[in-house]
């Protein structure tokens, strides 16, 4: 099956230093691939990179395309309209504006939202429309960012590190929802729980120092006990324990698994 | 108490004055990051504009309906410039801020020196209808006129503003956009359009503020945009980057204290007290009394 997305020779140059050099991986058409790595490895600078949100004094290089699409030098607005959708770090909800109004606000002229598929995943955002979005715990703020961008029809959807600083159970509940998002639009996905990793990666991309460390089976991974230390320095045996699958929701497993 | 009064509607007045400029330099910071030193340009272009047109565009006048249209060209005119800077010059340097800030105070000191090589260095007397020169009478004070049409005019700009900002499409994205610029280009809107449509905002703002200033002042120089801006820049800091309702606030604020300082104190004194209070504020809450928040 053709990628749905293939990032070539990408290297992000921000104020002199070299955040990626050289990094290329393709993304399935359907699933999760997970882009996996220590702290500040690049995973973000990828993403945001994908979605041209490299800062203005960053230098880009190399070769992203979507289908037979170059993405590169095209401005934001125009990747997300023709079908990129990004769920940033931090979920970045407009704290101000109600939660009817961050929705509203990604309404596009000309399609009509996908309200029914949101609230049927989310149903608080229904209930919550005339709250502001400031006032949402953690996990709602998480939920308001993921049901923003299913508004609209994605090719890709682009999600960064949705777990992180939420609750565990919350962390499941997000958990779940990707994991029926992803049974429609194909997902890259950055996360530090492996748990979560476990439950919805097929793919995996291991970033170290800026490059492409390896890549393959997700699952394969997290057994190779050896393998996940040496490049997520992970140093227990967690990440290659199938059975933690049925224990996300549990607060050790989720402590345990952070990267 | 008549003499409270008349301080106080007549520090409204100036008020007014630094509302309509200091509205549209709040939006354009808190939106996209520009501080705009050529803002001043717009009410000077509206002042010149309504100036010019009061004497030599058929249907305009200094009285009734030709004011209207006077002014209505007036603000044309200070929109357009507003939206040309901001397509030729503001637009090729976002995120670029020291060039921005070249540019701008290049653009403002060629815009005043352009208006007196055009009609001169002199102050002009500016057309305006008769009854603005007379007074009207509120709890024992003699109140101008022309003070009352600009508090009213900035009361209703600050409605027309915050109902913009709060029921279309545009207002919501720029809203949203002063939060946070970049999510909203990630969730598929040009925000470069909005950037366009609060210049144009201001621009006529700042160009309305210049033709009710001539009223007020009674006439019209090319260095008006500029001394006004001062202040107006002040309001802004005080009031918080980005909040409409903030610089009302601070508008009231400012023009109150002038106006009573240089009363009771000495004349000027009223000035340092504004720059003081900019100080304190600065000090004690940097984001300003609103914060960054378009709408409160």
């Amino acid at each position: 099956m053709e990628p749905v997305l293939t990032v070539e020779d990408l290297s992000v140059r921000i104020s002199g230093l070299h955040i990626l050099q050289g990094v290329s991986f393709a993304v399935a058409p359907t699933g999760v691939t997970v882009l996996l790595g220590r702290n500040g490895v690049g995973k973000t600078t990828t993403l945001r990179a994908i979605v041209g949100l490299t800062p203005p004094a960053g230098e880009v290089r190399g070769t992203i395309r979507m289908g037979a699409q170059s993405l590169l030098a095209q401005p934001t607005h125009r990747l997300v309209r023709g079908g990129l959708g990004y769920v940033p770090e931090d979920r970045c909800v407009f704290a101000g504006l109600t939660v009817a109004e961050n929705l509203r606000l990604a309404e596009r002229r000309g399609t009509t939202p996908a309200y029914d598929k949101v609230f049927a995943l989310f149903p608080e955002l229904d209930r919550r429309g005339r709250q502001r979005a400031g006032s949402l715990s953690g996990g709602q703020q998480q939920m308001l960012a993921i049901g923003r961008v299913l508004l609209n029809d994605n090719r890709l959807l682009l999600v960064d590190e949705p777990t992180k600083g939420l609750a565990p159970k919350v962390v499941t509940e997000v958990a779940e929802v990707l994991e029926r998002v992803a049974e429609s639009v194909p997902v890259l996905l950055v996360e530090q729980n492996l748990a979560v990793v476990r439950r919805l990666a097929r793919d995996a991309v291991v970033l170290a120092a800026g490059k492409v460390a390896w890549t393959g089976d997700a699952r394969e991974l997290l057994l190779e006990t050896a393998l996940t230390k040496s490049l997520l320095g992970v140093g227990s045996a967690e990440a290659a324990t199938p059975s933690a699958r049925s224990e996300l929701a549990s607060p050790a497993v989720a402590r345990e698994d952070q990267l | 108490m008549g003499t409270v009064i008349l301080l106080a509607l007549t520090g409204l007045g100036l008020a007014a004055l630094y509302f309509l400029v200091a509205s549209g330099l709040s939006l354009v910071f808190g939106l996209a990051d520009v501080l705009n030193f050529a803002h001043g340009l717009f009410l000077g272009v509206g002042a010149y504009g309504t100036w010019w047109a009061a004497g030599n565009l058929p249907g305009a006048g200094s009285d009734g309906f030709g004011f209207v249209f006077a002014v209505a060209f007036g603000v044309a005119a200070g929109t357009l410039v507003a939206i040309l800077v901001e397509l030729v010059l503001i637009r090729p340097l976002y995120s670029r801020t020291i060039e921005q800030v070249l540019v701008t105070v290049g653009l403002s000191l060629a815009g005043v020196a352009l208006l007196q090589a055009t009609w001169g260095a002199d102050a002009r007397p500016f057309p305006r209808p008769d009854w603005t020169r007379q007074v009207t009478g509120i709890l024992g004070a003699q109140v101008p006129n022309g003070g009352l049409l600009l508090i009213i005019a900035a009361v209703l700009v600050l409605g027309a503003i915050l109902a913009f900002l709060r029921w279309t499409r545009y207002g919501l994205v720029i809203r949203a956009g002063v939060e946070n610029r970049e999510m909203v280009t990630a969730l598929g809107i040009d925000v470069r359009k909005a950037f366009t449509l609060v210049f144009a905002i201001g621009g006529a703002a700042a160009a309305l503020a210049g033709a009710l200033g001539g009223v007020y002042f009674g006439t019209v120089s090319p260095g008006q945009g500029g001394s006004l801006l001062i202040f107006a820049f002040i309001v802004v800091v005080i009031g918080g980057m980005g909040s409409v309702v903030g610089s009302a606030y601070a508008a009231v604020v400012v023009g109150l204290v002038q106006q009573f300082v240089n009363y009771y104190g000495t004349s000027g004194l009223g000035d340092i007290c504004v720059v003081g209070l900019l100080a304190v504020v600065l000090l004690l809450r940097p984001q300003g009394i609103a914060g960054k928040v378009a709408t409160a």
